[in-house]
């Protein structure tokens, strides 16, 4: 099955173009807001870093310890950078999906303003004290709500486009945009809820944080990967069965996942094993997705030269199928037993939340930005160059977590060697990780120049589509 | 839909996330809603909890873990950080603070480790005072300097190469001396009650 084709007849172009331009404003609205925010996350990320490496620099200012700045940078990136971005890409995928004009416009710009106002309330209430110190949850409650407002806003847009769509078939793409829609405002309500205690509580936490994961900014991904990979490339997706088995098998077992980052702690050990058990399960839907995706590209890897969207959209399949595998086996005990607890894990959230989902959203925004403003890319170099700061800072990133995570939990492991010299090894590490960061943000840097160049027209005027004009999509 | 109504597509997602709520969260909290506190654990005290609020404030949490694991899995036994936790430690326990990360040291019984109010207070105001290649960050507001100190006021031992200047005292503020009220109370070295380890 084929995303509906660039057929090069006038009137469809004409129809897509409409869509693109009542899509405009919201998807915009979206992206730059979400631009926005990876700056600032990049900076809280960089600087939690650097505080590694230097514990006392900005010693003096509470607002900006280390326990402050490590959750805001979390919360700013999912909630503001990887939620909006995403969410802007979906506006615009579900209207050329369903070829309809997007609907309810007004609602979506409504939603930016308040998911801005909630990750900005949140984020400022962290650095002040007020974080509800469980992770991925540490927006105070108003903070939370008014996230939750934005998304049932975005979601309703989302519903009623889809009922208003003029196609017979739907796209693959589709069932994941439809499912996270009707996932996430439940799963965030009831993880929000004020009532639980003690371990149960542990539990709460960790259903959400993965299934955050899971129905989400996994999906997200997966809809653009699917979307664009078989787009750029011009041929159907491999196999329509094989998507089939991948979704429901992934709507399965991922809901399972959350105990795993509880293994070996006072949470029932029956629960710890299901978790394992379903983590390990993964591998079914994340192999079909993989060959998916993986045996549409196969033969056209010269095409990763010449289409940005295609270079970081790939680079973001390789990565999912690379962070699930990696996420399967270390949710075994075996491995728990030496990673829990260490630098790894924070590697393998990085190989997902970036390396996957990022750099997908980075090569969606590439293909959708042009076409919504009207306005061409600017300075092809520098998008090679925001690919290879992103992509070897992602790559550095993750090798220095996994490998000091690992020999972290191995020394840890060691009673003979005392805590002072498991922190001690792990400093060179840190480090690279530090340098890993910087790259990453000159690329973002890179990235939201080129972006704003677009939005300001300041680059060629995009007049014909990209096969005639050359352009950068 | 493409393979099924579509009405059947949407019931089929929502009893995807309702199964993995039931099995996550709906059946455990069945199971551990009967969870007696343990015998020996007692309820926080009125500067604990603000204390405990002060270790939520500043992210103690990114850091340290405050759960202890068996025998045969982890070091946490040879290191003699505690017996491994159970469910009927955690009954006082609003907002969680099982952690996931061991920058730092496991917290669960650092009141039985180090029970010296004055270590804390030290290192609190910057670790590498007391430990040289910590990489804690220091909590510097948890203090105030003072010239005279009063006859109330908890004076910190601060070696002279990490004060601010000379001929000053540094003194506790409430804040750091509930926060290590709270540190002190984590001792959950009392026996588990029989049968009632982890289900």
């Amino acid at each position: 099955m084929q995303p509906p084709a660039e057929e090069q007849a006038p009137d469809r172009l004409a129809s897509r173009q409409e869509l693109d331009r009542a899509a405009a404003l919201p998807v915009l609205l979206y992206f730059g807001s979400g631009i926005a925010w990876l700056l600032a996350g990049t900076l809280l990320g960089v600087a939690a870093s650097l505080k590694f490496d230097l514990p006392d620099w900005l010693g003096t200012i509470a607002q900006l310890t280390y326990g402050r700045i490590r959750p805001a940078h979390l919360n700013v990136m999912a909630y503001g950078w990887a939620s909006l971005a995403g969410a802007g890409c979906l506006v615009w995928l579900t209207s050329r999906l369903c070829r309809v004009p997007i609907r309810r416009p007004e609602w979506l710009i409504a939603s930016v303003l308040l998911w801005n106002l909630g990750v900005a309330y949140g984020a400022l209430s962290i650095l002040l004290g007020y974080s509800q110190s469980v992770e991925w949850l540490e927006y105070p409650l108003p903070a939370a709500g008014i996230i939750a407002a934005a998304f049932l806003l975005f979601a309703s847009s989302i519903l009623a486009t889809f009922r208003a769509r003029k196609v017979e078939h739907l796209y693959v793409s589709l069932w994941y945009i439809m499912a996270s829609v009707v996932w996430f405002p439940p799963l965030y309500v009831v993880a929000n809820l004020p009532i639980y205690t003690g371990v149960v509580h542990g539990a709460v936490n960790w259903w959400y944080g993965h299934n955050a994961l899971a129905v989400w900014f996994t999906p997200v991904g997966l809809t653009l990967a699917y979307y664009f990979i078989p787009k750029v490339i011009g041929r159907p997706i491999y196999s329509y069965y094989l998507s089939l088995i991948g979704f429901w098998a992934f709507a399965l077992f991922y809901n399972w996942n959350g105990i795993h980052h509880l293994v070996g702690g006072p949470v029932p050990t029956w629960l710890q094993t299901i978790s394992i058990i379903a983590s390990v399960l993964m591998v079914i839907p994340v192999m079909a997705v993989a060959v998916n995706h993986h045996m549409t590209t196969i033969g056209n890897f010269r095409m990763l030269r010449t289409s940005p969207t295609l270079r970081f959209t790939v680079f973001g399949a390789m990565s999912y199928t690379a962070v699930s595998f990696q996420g399967s086996m270390e949710a075994l005990r075996t491995m728990q037993e030496v990673v829990h607890f260490t630098h790894y894990t924070v590697g393998h959230a990085h190989l997902g939340v970036y390396a996957f989902l990022t750099m997908i959203l980075f090569g969606a925004m590439y293909y959708i930005t042009p076409r919504v403003a009207q306005w061409n890319w600017t300075r092809p170099g520098w998008i090679k160059a925001h690919f290879w700061l992103s992509a070897g800072g992602v790559l550095l990133y993750v090798a220095a977590m996994v490998v000091g995570g690992f020999l972290q939990g191995l020394a840890m492991n060691d009673a003979a060697k005392p805590f002072v010299e498991v922190v001690d090894l792990t400093r060179p590490y840190l480090t690279a990780r530090t340098v890993s960061g910087i790259l990453m943000g000159a690329g973002h840097l890179v990235f939201a120049l080129l972006f704003v160049e677009v939005v300001l027209r300041r680059g060629p005027r995009r007049l014909a589509p990209p096969w005639e004009a050359g352009g950068a999509g | 839909m493409m393979f099924i109504r579509l009405w059947l597509f949407f019931a089929g997602v929502l009893a995807t996330l309702f199964l993995g709520w039931a099995a996550l969260v709906g059946v455990p909290g069945m199971q551990l809603a009967s969870v007696a506190p343990q015998q020996g654990l007692r309820p926080y005290t009125y500067e604990q909890m603000h204390g405990r609020q002060i270790y939520i404030r500043e992210g103690c949490a990114y850091c340290h873990s405050q759960q202890t694991r068996a025998e045969g899995f982890g070091s946490d036994q040879q290191r003699r950080w505690g017996r491994a936790s159970v469910p009927g430690d955690y009954v006082y326990d609003r907002p969680h603070l099982l952690g996931t990360s061991r920058t730092g040291p496991d917290l669960w019984n650092i009141g039985a480790r180090q029970p010296s109010r004055s270590w804390h207070l030290t290192h609190l105001y910057n670790p590498r005072s007391v430990v040289r290649e910590s990489v804690m960050p220091p909590f510097p507001w948890l203090f105030v300097e003072k010239t005279e100190a009063g006859p109330e006021d908890v004076m910190l031992d601060v070696p002279p190469a990490f004060r601010p200047r000379a001929g000053v005292s540094i003194v506790a503020t409430r804040e750091a001396l509930d926060l290590v009220e709270y540190l002190l109370g984590l001792d959950h070295t009392y026996p588990v009650a029989p049968g009632a380890g982890k289900p």
